[in-house]
């Protein structure tokens, strides 16, 4: 303990998270007087050099928010803008953008759960530390994740800013043998990521239940990726193009950075737990069933327990991985053709962290006018910042050295992308 | 950019019949591994994880080398000075500018890795505009964001003793260059265009053949002649090759009707700030 009347705890650099942040409480006397977990990632301006730019950069700039899911920026600026020009992309071409995103949700979620966020339950300072005690569980992860890797390696050309996503569909589509290639160690991955679950399963978990109020896509017949409406467990059923009706992002004046919340309600959740709560059903059935044998009921509301619905993500994404190759057949063509007009296009898909919104405004040469950009972290912040305040009230006598570890664990639930957030939040560089 | 680092690092790490400068600044005897710092400056992150991304190579790597300072991996932070330190990202506040001299002083070698470290990334964008207007377009309250006019390269601050580029790098040419520090070597990292890869994969000349715009002939290898091998023409994420003749290729994208705008945008994307893409993007505008 610090001082008997004031203990501040303040992390300046948090690790295992992707980009720089910051957390610091303060408690006076046994109550809680600041809880902020802040950013302080220099600022990118994306929206801003985007104007004047080529409909068709899009995917390839946006990518560069996040090295972790460039995926998910690309997959939503492509839905932006072919709906901006009244294009729709079926078939193979839709079946290749799920491959694709299920390549990076295996990948950016086995790095979280196993490299990132396992280290803080079993009480290693990395993964490398963890390989000391647990090679095999570290080997194993590196191995599942290698395999969304490959498939962003085959489809995309590369895993960290794929090359081959295009509006209106793919410079190039595989052939059937290459996807083929991938088969043998998916059916490995399958059996590997459900061991994975049942790992996480016999976690300890801290006692904690809050009543998020989820938001995720929703599509009637799929979990979710690329297209859907935007629902929440309070009600909300929009539109993609009502987002700004529904949606607002706040100045919170100690912290200088955009809380967005759900307007005239609150802060919410987007994630893994989110997308859980309202699509359970359409899980894969080997998630589902894999999810019913370690317990997960309808919802999951311990935010610590993200680790275990996030692995059951893996199983769905290696299942559907290996439905799509099972039913693939190339397309004639890599892509539909996009003939530009002036407009406004939405675009909102699932990125591994939750739901990440695209707005583009394009004049007739199909140029960007006006781009807005709505991550998941920056989305999250709020609810971060909750759960903090959660976490700290039921642990206020524990020592300093461990109640620090069991905040930052409860930042990293949410796999926080401060890179992604920071082009888009109010930010002051201060590191005072 | 290369040139002028390929020197030191050839005179550090290089094989030379006598000991090499750099060498008695590397730990001696088995005892003590090297240790490694990763920084992070403006970026998306993307290089580094190219690390974690390495996973045949990552227990290996950890076995050789001792991470002491990689906040994207761990907690554990072991104070410098650090043998190898990798550094991503760009220059863009003035607190940055202080970090890196920082880490510089830390570090007895010092790699940057990506575009951003290496020529200031997508965000040196802003070197082209009025970052006032940029901070406003983005910002509804543009007093609270402390940010310089311009997104710099590490080399534009500090010494820096090796570049490895991309955007992002290829994960083997960086357990290349980590394994070339172990052993004391010059890092293979060729400079010649990407047209080389693309031959030696056989490929078809796209802008020959196809006429698509490419723009291998003027960017630096590295990546393996990806796009051009996906049927699209090369963007430029390696930044320039060792002595482009950009204008060539510019008189060749006219042929193929590329209007000068779509020219200069494409000079100025992830490398924009590489000076062969800049001077010939502010000549062309």
């Amino acid at each position: 303990m610090s001082d008997e009347r004031t203990r501040t705890i303040a992390v300046d650099y948090l690790a295992r998270v992707e980009g720089e942040g910051a957390m610091k409480v303060v408690v006076r006397d046994g109550t809680i007087q600041d809880v902020g977990f802040r950013i302080f990632e220099p600022p990118r301006y994306f929206e801003a050099f985007l104007r004047g730019r080529k409909f068709s950069d899009a995917p390839d700039i946006t990518a560069r928010i996040c090295g972790i899911c460039p995926v998910a920026y690309q997959m939503s600026s492509v839905h932006a803008m072919e709906r901006a020009f009244g294009v729709t992309v079926e078939g193979q071409l839709r079946a290749l953008r799920r491959l694709l995103y299920c390549g990076e949700w295996i990948e950016s979620h086995v790095l979280h759960v196993f490299m990132l966020h396992a280290p803080d339950f079993l009480g290693y300072e990395s993964a490398i530390h963890m390989a000391k005690d647990h090679r095999d569980l570290v080997e194993l992860a590196l191995r599942l994740k290698k395999i969304g890797n490959e498939i962003m390696i085959v489809l995309g050309g590369r895993e960290i800013h794929p090359i081959n996503v295009k509006v209106g569909g793919f410079y190039r589509v595989p052939e059937r043998r290459e996807l083929d290639g991938l088969v043998e160690e998916l059916q490995w991955a399958l059996d590997a990521s459900r061991d994975a679950v049942r790992v996480t399963a016999g976690l300890d978990f801290p006692d904690l239940e809050i009543p998020f109020e989820f938001v995720s896509v929703h599509h009637p017949d799929e979990y979710p990726f690329n297209e859907g409406r935007i629902v929440s467990s309070g009600g909300l059923d929009i539109d993609a193009s009502e987002w700004n009706d529904h949606f607002v992002e706040e100045h919170v004046a100690r912290s200088n950075a955009l809380h967005s919340r759900i307007r005239e309600r609150g802060n919410y959740h987007v994630g893994p737990l989110a997308r859980f709560a309202l699509n359970r059903e359409l899980l894969h059935p080997e998630a589902m069933a894999i999810a019913a044998e370690v317990g997960l009921g309808d919802s999951v509301n311990n935010p610590f327990k993200s680790i275990m619905v996030r692995s059951v993500e893996v199983v769905h994404a290696v299942a559907e991985a290996l439905d799509i190759i099972g039913r693939y057949e190339r397309p004639a063509e890599p892509a539909v053709p996009v003939d530009t007009r002036a407009g406004v296009g939405h675009g909102a898909t699932e990125a591994p962290r939750g739901l990440l919104y695209h707005r583009y405004e394009l004049d007739d040469e199909g140029r960007i006018a006006d781009a807005q950009i709505v991550p998941p972290t920056a989305q999250n912040q709020l609810t971060i910042e909750q759960d903090l305040r959660a976490v700290l009230e039921r642990n206020i006598e524990m020592e300093d050295a461990d109640l620090q570890w069991r905040l930052e664990q409860t930042i990293r639930n949410y796999d926080p992308c401060i890179s992604c957030a920071t082009h888009f939040l109010k930010l002051e560089v201060d590191r005072e | 950019m290369w040139q002028s680092v390929a020197g030191p690092m050839t005179s550090r790490l290089g094989a030379n019949p006598r000991p090499h400068p750099g060498a008695s600044r590397l730990p001696r005897g088995s005892m003590a591994k090297p240790k490694l710092g990763v920084f992070k400056f403006a970026s998306c992150d993307g290089c580094q994880l190219s690390l974690l991304d390495a996973e045949d190579d990552l227990l290996a790597v950890a076995g050789a080398i001792d991470i002491a300072n990689f906040p994207e991996a761990s907690r554990e932070v072991v104070a410098g000075p650090y043998d190898l330190s990798l550094v991503e990202g760009s220059i863009t506040t003035a607190h940055d500018a202080e970090r890196i001299r920082d880490v510089r002083d830390q570090s007895k070698f010092l790699v940057t890795i990506g575009a951003c470290a290496t020529a200031g990334g997508i965000q040196a964008l802003r070197n082209f505009a009025d970052v006032e207007e940029f901070t406003a377009i983005v910002y509804a309250h543009p007093e609270y964001i402390s940010s310089l006019a311009t997104s710099t390269a590490i080399a534009d601050h500090v010494p820096v003793d090796f570049e490895l580029r991309g955007c992002p790098i290829n994960k083997h040419q960086l357990i290349e260059v980590v394994d070339a520090f172990l052993h004391r070597r010059t890092p293979a990292v060729p400079t010649y265009s990407v047209c080389v890869e693309c031959k030696r994969r056989g490929n078809p000349c796209i802008m020959v053949a196809d006429g698509i715009p490419c723009m291998g002939p003027i960017t630096q290898a590295g990546c393996g002649a990806i796009c051009p091998s996906y049927n699209r023409g090369c963007y430029g994420c390696f930044g320039p090759m060792e002595s482009p003749n950009i204008d060539a290729l510019a008189a060749w994208w006219e042929l193929l009707g590329v209007g000068r705008r779509d020219l200069v945008d494409a000079l100025r994307t992830f490398n924009a700030n590489a000076p062969a893409f800049r001077e010939a993007s502010e000549r062309y505008v």
